[in-house]
């Protein structure tokens, strides 16, 4: 066990490596020049622009541009943005309030999802199930951006029940109606995804023989059935957390949120490199770990499963 | 007083009722003068995030821009019309237009108890002109001597040999060329005087800038990046822009959508920009509450004279067609609501010396039979190469040019029965590397606002020979040479006649097509009062009250 993970941390540096040099690339190849973006509409003249290439290393060569920045993270120093300002310092700033989002999603996704999709799976058919699946349905085709607006728009601007923005504080109940917008989506395909598993194993063998053992439904139900339903669940969520983390740009961006997708939705269009590079590299760590942690829960939610 | 902003969960009601008797100032009960409102309210307006360290020879763009404003007070600042009015100057003398001298007011200090000396001025223009130092702003100082050495590559020459200190009170500016209209230019960010300590550490001065303005930081550390930034009056200051309010909380929004939900749900106080996808039903939304004021910028579309199709006088038959093609008072009325007025020159209503009449003009009125008949001319010149279309840029990322650049296109397509299509960048930065590069295949869209409140600002930076804005790369000695006795005129009315003069050449060559001027559409909340916006487009905050 204690291998495994120690192996599976070491796998994380080829990711790290690959990673950045992929990123790194592509933010290289993107059009235009970043000094532009600096410059605005009025321009710089030739020494500002020439000043500014030398100070962001952009007047090296695409090696060595890369090298520099990986020089600078092995040193803990992951370098200034176009601002000037440092990215540890703007990364600090930005992760705990997407992590706080991130986390509130999960959990009401998690939480509503597994439930509504038990009762759903326990009753096949009856009017709950029909109709959540119908719910669930329209959830999943309605795009995330409409759904913001309309949700700012009823609770934040017409029934005022919280500020239909978020503050720089990003308070718990601030961040609730970003939350539900965020969960909603994943919520329906947990949902589904449990309803679906739970169909299945309602009817494999060992439920059967649970059941004739004299066991309690209740805990047939909860024991037995969900707990081996909940692998696909529990796969599709450590994916999620790696998606929320990175990909709220549109919802961080309706509720004015100051987390890391819109500090990377910025420094994409500033074309401001080892911003980019840096918080992906940070998204992709995230997301390596939230799959480790994944693998784990599987040995516990299927004792069958062992690791060597 | 400081009102806080109070969350009304339906869950919490009960503590949300009690929070909100627990808010205080600003409140509308508390106002007993209805005419001045009340000065001990906390303005929260909205802002964009400074890109660049507060310093103001660095700072190229308007959300840093709005920022130093407030906090520095420059030689002159301009009032809401755009006139300028002595801040920290007690006069500006000169006989030729060339040689300035400046003496200061005695007294004044900078937040941190320093004097505001002459030397506060010529530093700091030393300091943002030298190229060692690679400040954003640095061209500003291009009319004072000695900038061509300064400024060059690699120059290590740190002074502008026209600065010249008198005493502390004084001091004087030598031009490299007579220019009336510089004076106007002294109310610009980059011409703000900066303390001793700014110099010695710009890094550290930048986040916690020390000005001299109506304003200051209302503690170390009030910069919260990409969140707020939060000022208080300066209680040393006296002048034309003493603070009406008990400070001013710039909000930073990602994109105007979200700050419009903001206002209309009074958790915002002020918003400068109405978002396009509210243009519509803002009024209805605000009411009273709603303002709409012309300022001093405009929209146009440059098309480069190294494209094939348009050089020459082919070239200038075609942009005076297109120019004649173009409904602008239909898609300023459809698309902007009457949020843009119709273009008559290269320039901007507000300013000194504004003419909507020039000879010329009418090549901007909508006349598609005309329009054909010239396109025809062009062809007989020289035929239109239908392999290269013309298209017009536009970026995509900030924003919402595409709606009006398909109507441009369709009025053209539909005129001149040419092939004509818009060309989105996806950023900002994309389209500005091909226009200096020079690399465009087509006509690019440009938006221009004044820094300072002069006609040469629209003209001298774009049209130019080699000036550093000019996209469409046009060069006419005859305008150039226009331009140049305009800005050695004796006096700005005859210095404005002048550059009248050289619009007429612009209009009749039509280097960029004029489409129309900027009106800021803003609006405020139930929580303040006497909102007026200024010469700029940019709320005037200082004289914003509690209602």
């Amino acid at each position: 066990m204690v291998w495994y993970i120690v192996r599976r941390f070491l796998q994380l540096i080829p990711v790290f490596l690959g990673a950045t040099l992929l990123v790194y690339f592509l933010v290289f190849s993107l059009p235009g020049d970043a000094t532009a973006a600096i410059c605005g509409e009025r321009g710089c003249t030739p020494a500002v622009v020439a000043g500014l290439r030398e100070q962001y290393n952009l007047d090296q060569p695409f090696w060595i541009q890369y090298l520099l920045y990986l020089k600078g993270v092995l040193t803990f120093d992951l370098g200034t943005n176009f601002s000037g300002r440092p990215i540890a310092t703007i990364i600090a700033e930005v992760f705990p309030t997407t992590a706080k989002l991130a986390i509130m999603a999960l959990v009401i996704e998690a939480v509503f999802g597994i439930v509504f999709g038990l009762i759903a799976g326990l009753r096949k058919g009856r009017i709950f199930d029909s109709s959540v699946l119908v719910l669930s349905l329209i959830v999943i085709a309605v795009p995330i951006f409409v759904l913001g607006f309309l949700m700012q728009f009823l609770i934040g601007v017409k029934l005022q029940w919280t500020n239909p923005t978020v503050s720089g504080d990003a308070t718990f109940t601030e961040l609730l109606l970003p939350a539900v917008v965020l969960g909603l989506v994943s919520f329906a395909y947990v949902l589904r995804l449990t309803r679906t598993s739970i169909i299945e194993n309602v009817n494999a063998d060992y439920v059967r023989t649970a059941t004739a053992k004299g066991l309690s439904h209740r805990r047939v139900v909860v024991v037995h059935v969900l707990r081996n339903s909940l692998i696909p669940v529990v796969t599709f969520l450590g994916a999620d957390l790696g998606a929320l983390m990175g990909g709220a740009i549109v919802t961080e961006g309706i509720f004015n949120v100051n987390g890391v997708g819109n500090t990377l939705y910025r420094a994409v269009l500033n074309g401001d490199g080892p911003m980019v590079v840096s918080i992906v590299t940070f998204l992709i760590l995230i997301f390596c770990l939230a799959n480790l942690l994944v693998d784990l829960l599987y040995a516990w939610l299927d004792p069958r499963i062992r690791y060597a | 007083m400081r009102y806080t902003r109070t969350s009304k969960m339906l869950s919490v009601a009960a503590i949300a009722a009690l929070s909100l008797s627990a808010c205080g100032g600003g409140s509308p009960e508390s106002s007993t003068d209805t005419d001045t409102g009340t000065t001990d309210a906390v303005i929260v307006v909205d802002g964009s995030e400074p890109q660049n360290p507060l310093i103001p020879t660095s700072t190229n763009e308007v959300g840093g821009g709005a920022i130093l404003d407030l906090i520095f007070a420059g030689l002159v600042s301009y009032d809401a019309e755009g006139k300028p009015q002595n801040e920290m100057a007690e006069s500006i003398e000169t006989e030729d237009a060339q040689t300035y001298t400046i003496t200061l007011k005695e007294g004044k200090t900078f937040t941190n108890g320093d004097p505001v000396t002459a030397s506060s001025f010529v530093d700091a223009w030393n300091y943002g002109a030298a190229a060692k130092n690679a400040q954003l702003s640095s061209y500003f100082f291009e009319s004072i001597e000695g900038y061509d050495e300064a400024s060059a590559e690699g120059s290590t020459v740190e002074t502008l040999s026209g600065l010249t200190v008198v005493d502390d009170q004084t001091f004087t500016v030598k031009l490299s060329q007579p220019e009336s209209d510089w004076p106007l230019r002294l109310g610009y960010s980059a011409f703000f005087p900066l303390p001793a300590s700014a110099l010695e550490d710009p890094a550290a001065f930048g986040e916690n800038p020390i000005g001299n303005g109506p304003y200051k930081f209302a503690s170390e550390g009030a910069w919260q990046h990409n969140q707020q930034i939060e000022l208080v009056p300066n209680e040393e200051y006296e002048g034309p822009q003493a603070a009406q309010n008990a400070g001013v909380t710039f909000k930073i929004y990602q994109n105007d959508t979200t700050a419009y939900q903001d206002l209309i749900s009074d958790n915002l106080d002020v918003l400068k920009t109405i978002p396009t996808s509210d243009i519509k039903n803002f009024k209805n939304d605000l009411g009273e509450r709603s303002i709409e004021s012309p300022y001093a910028g405009n929209q146009t579309i440059a098309i480069p004279y190294y494209l094939p199709n348009w050089e020459g006088e082919a070239g200038k038959l075609r942009r005076q067609a297109l120019s004649m093609a173009i409904n602008r008072d239909e898609i300023t009325e459809v698309i902007f609501n009457n949020g843009r007025t119709p273009a008559k020159d290269f320039t901007a209503p507000v300013l000194d010396g504004y003419s909507e009449d020039l000879p010329g003009s009418e090549n901007l009125e909508y006349n598609p039979d005309e329009a054909k008949k010239l396109w025809a001319d062009a062809e007989k010149i020289e035929p239109y190469d239908e392999s290269e279309p013309l298209t017009i840029g536009y970026n995509a990322d900030k924003g919402d040019h595409k709606t009006w650049v398909e109507a441009v296109v369709n009025n053209i397509k539909n005129n001149l029965g040419i092939e004509i299509s818009g060309k989105p960048y996806a950023t900002f930065k994309e389209a500005r590397t091909e226009a200096t590069e020079e690399t465009l295949t087509g006509a690019l869209r440009a938006g221009w606002q004044a820094d300072y409140p002069s006609l040469y600002n629209f003209l001298g930076p774009i049209y130019a020979t080699g000036a550093g804005s000019n996209d469409a790369r046009y060069s006419n000695p005859e305008f150039d040479q226009q331009l140049t006795d305009g800005l050695a005129a004796s006096s700005v009315e005859e210095g404005n006649e002048a550059m009248n003069k050289a619009q007429e050449q612009l209009l009749e060559d039509l280097p960029a097509i004029p489409l129309w001027y900027q009106v800021a559409q803003g609006g405020w909340s139930n929580n303040v009062d006497n909102v007026e916006f200024g010469w700029n487009g940019v709320p005037l905050y200082y004289a914003i009250t509690g209602k």
